[in-house]
């Protein structure tokens, strides 16, 4: 079908869209449909944006950061650190690397031991933060040298577990557009079923049309045009009702994490708009091919 | 009278409709059986014979709502088994059909009713919206252009099915039962406007089981009556 045909079939036309009985079921269930479908619709994009972004902050935030911890007899400590600044120096892909100070690694674990923590007393490891540069840190080789020149460094590239939660976010992505496709099947589904009871409840409409002189092109616009639209506005309402809901959800902050970030943000917010049109092209998908159907059953 | 009279110049030559030795058969049974006619243009005929001798299944074979099991079938010189379905709807154009039930759209007024064949066929500009008020006028319903079809009775009803066949100025008319549901005064006023028609140069074909209507028709008008008996088409004889 080529796009003049669609234009031509999407016309109004409000003499000829009279043929097709105005009310009826199936007029409730194709806006219901497409309204419940693209409310969902809407958190489903708004999943997947928030994960998407999730899963960008993650990977970019950790994966320029290493830290090396040095876990050595208190004497032996001030001696490696030193040891494992002048490795880190010469190693290639390390832009800069410091040793943290007393105050910052208390404010470290301050959350869990309290402010006034007395880490001259314990034997807490000493951190070394790694900021990687060009060309990239190489961590096997790095963890050999060390393990040759400073035995109490362990270095942890943050690989371990920044790689599961990536993943992790990403797949909540994946599901986020694997559900809007769902809806888009399922909305596909419904309307095909819908135009499909409402082709047959017209039939005799269909007969009276198609005797004086009708071609099927007329008849299926009629239908399809009904069903489009229809669909255009029960989609543009649940869109409406949707943004609203994703509007009340909290705004993102570091306390709530993830739950409160859950939203549309900067031009994420236009994306949306989309759900009716897709929701009108796939109702005037499914009502010209159930229409194309059944008007060869029905000759 | 425009738009019944604007095609009258339409080239005449061979049969507007043509059976040559057709058969029908439905659900293992034959309904028709090496039937052959042929429609002059202009020309006016009956076609007669008891309920369920076929009579309906012969006028819907002629406006191809039903193809024929064997046999040829042509309309305006065009092999209908040929015809793609665009094509059938453009042949259809040309066939004006009057059926006994009349199959109107309720939920649409008379007037939207009676113009659908324009609608379709992507006509209705002003003129033509005069014409169709002037049309039925003709058939006397001038006063209920808004009215629906479950507001009218039931010879008002075939009087605007007769002016919905009519509207595009079709080279035939094929009217099923036509007054099977009205009194006999107004199947007289629903004849002379079929023989109006025909005056007019259309060929007119009438499937009807009331005898009396052929006989007051065949002193208005020059018509040849058919009967179906035994699955076959004849001649009705002179006891008409």
């Amino acid at each position: 079908m080529s796009s003049s045909d669609i234009r031509a079939l999407l016309r109004p036309d409000t003499r000829a869209d009279r043929v097709v009985p105005p009310t009826g079921f199936t007029a409730q269930l194709t806006l219901f449909v497409s309204g419940a479908m693209a409310f969902l619709a809407v958190f489903a994009l708004a999943l997947s944006l928030a994960s998407g972004r999730l899963a960008d902050r993650w990977a970019s935030e950790l994966a320029g950061a290493a830290t090396l911890r040095i876990s050595a007899p208190a004497e032996q400590r001030a001696a490696q650190t030193e040891a494992a600044l002048v490795v880190l120096q010469q190693t290639p892909g390390v832009a800069s690397a410091r040793a943290l100070t007393n105050e910052e690694q208390a404010a470290l674990l301050s959350p869990w031991f309290g402010p006034d923590l007395p880490l001259d007393t314990l034997p807490v490891p000493q951190l070394i933060e790694i900021i990687e540069g060009a060309p990239g840190l190489d961590a096997a080789g790095l963890r050999l040298r060390l393990g040759a020149e400073v035995p109490g460094a362990v270095l942890d590239d943050h690989g371990r577990w920044r790689e599961p939660l990536v993943d992790a976010a990403r797949s909540l992505r994946r599901l986020g557009w694997i559900s809007i496709l769902l809806i888009g099947g399922a909305t596909a589904a419904m309307i095909t079923l819908a135009a499909n009871a409402s082709l047959a409840a017209n039939a005799q409409i269909i007969e009276v049309l198609r005797q004086v002189g009708a071609r099927d092109r007329f008849i299926a616009g009629a239908f399809v045009r009904r069903f489009t639209f229809r669909a255009l506005f029960g989609a543009a309402v649940g869109t409406l009702l949707g943004m609203s809901g994703v509007l009340l959800l909290p705004e993102a902050s570091d306390a709530g994490g993830f739950l409160t970030g859950l939203g549309f943000q900067g031009a994420g917010w236009v994306l949306p708009a989309f759900i009716p049109l897709l929701g009108a092209a796939v109702a005037f998908l499914a009502t010209w091919s159930a229409a194309r159907r059944k008007l060869k059953e029905l000759s | 009278m425009a738009v019944l009279g604007q095609e009258m110049g339409r080239t005449k030559g061979a049969g507007v409709i043509e059976l040559e030795n057709i058969s029908y058969s439905y659900g293992g049974g034959e309904l028709l059986s090496d039937v052959s006619l042929q429609l002059q243009p202009g020309s006016f005929h009956f076609l007669t014979g008891p309920s369920g001798a076929g009579k309906t299944t012969l006028l819907k074979l002629c406006y191809g709502a039903l193809l024929p099991t064997s046999g040829r079938l042509s309309a305006f010189g065009e092999d209908i088994a040929r015809l793609d379905r665009d094509q059938m709807a453009l042949l259809r154009r040309r066939i004006g059909v009057v059926h006994q039930d009349c199959r109107f759209l309720d939920h649409m007024t008379l007037s939207e009713n009676v113009a659908l064949p324009l609608m379709v066929s992507g006509r209705g500009d002003s003129d033509e919206r005069n014409d169709l008020t002037e049309l039925l006028g003709w058939v006397g319903l001038g006063a209920r252009l808004e009215a629906h079809p479950p507001e009218l009775s039931g010879g008002e009803r075939q009087r605007a099915a007769l002016a919905r066949a009519v509207i595009l100025s079709p080279d035939v008319v094929l009217a099923d039962e036509p007054t099977g549901n009205v009194d006999w005064e107004m199947s007289q006023r629903l004849l002379r406007l079929l023989i109006e028609l025909n005056r007019m140069g259309k060929t007119v074909l009438i499937a009807t089981h009331d005898l009396s209507l052929i006989r007051a028709a065949k002193s208005q008008v020059q018509a040849r009556v058919l009967r179906i008996s035994q699955r076959r088409l004849q001649l009705a004889g002179a006891d008409l």
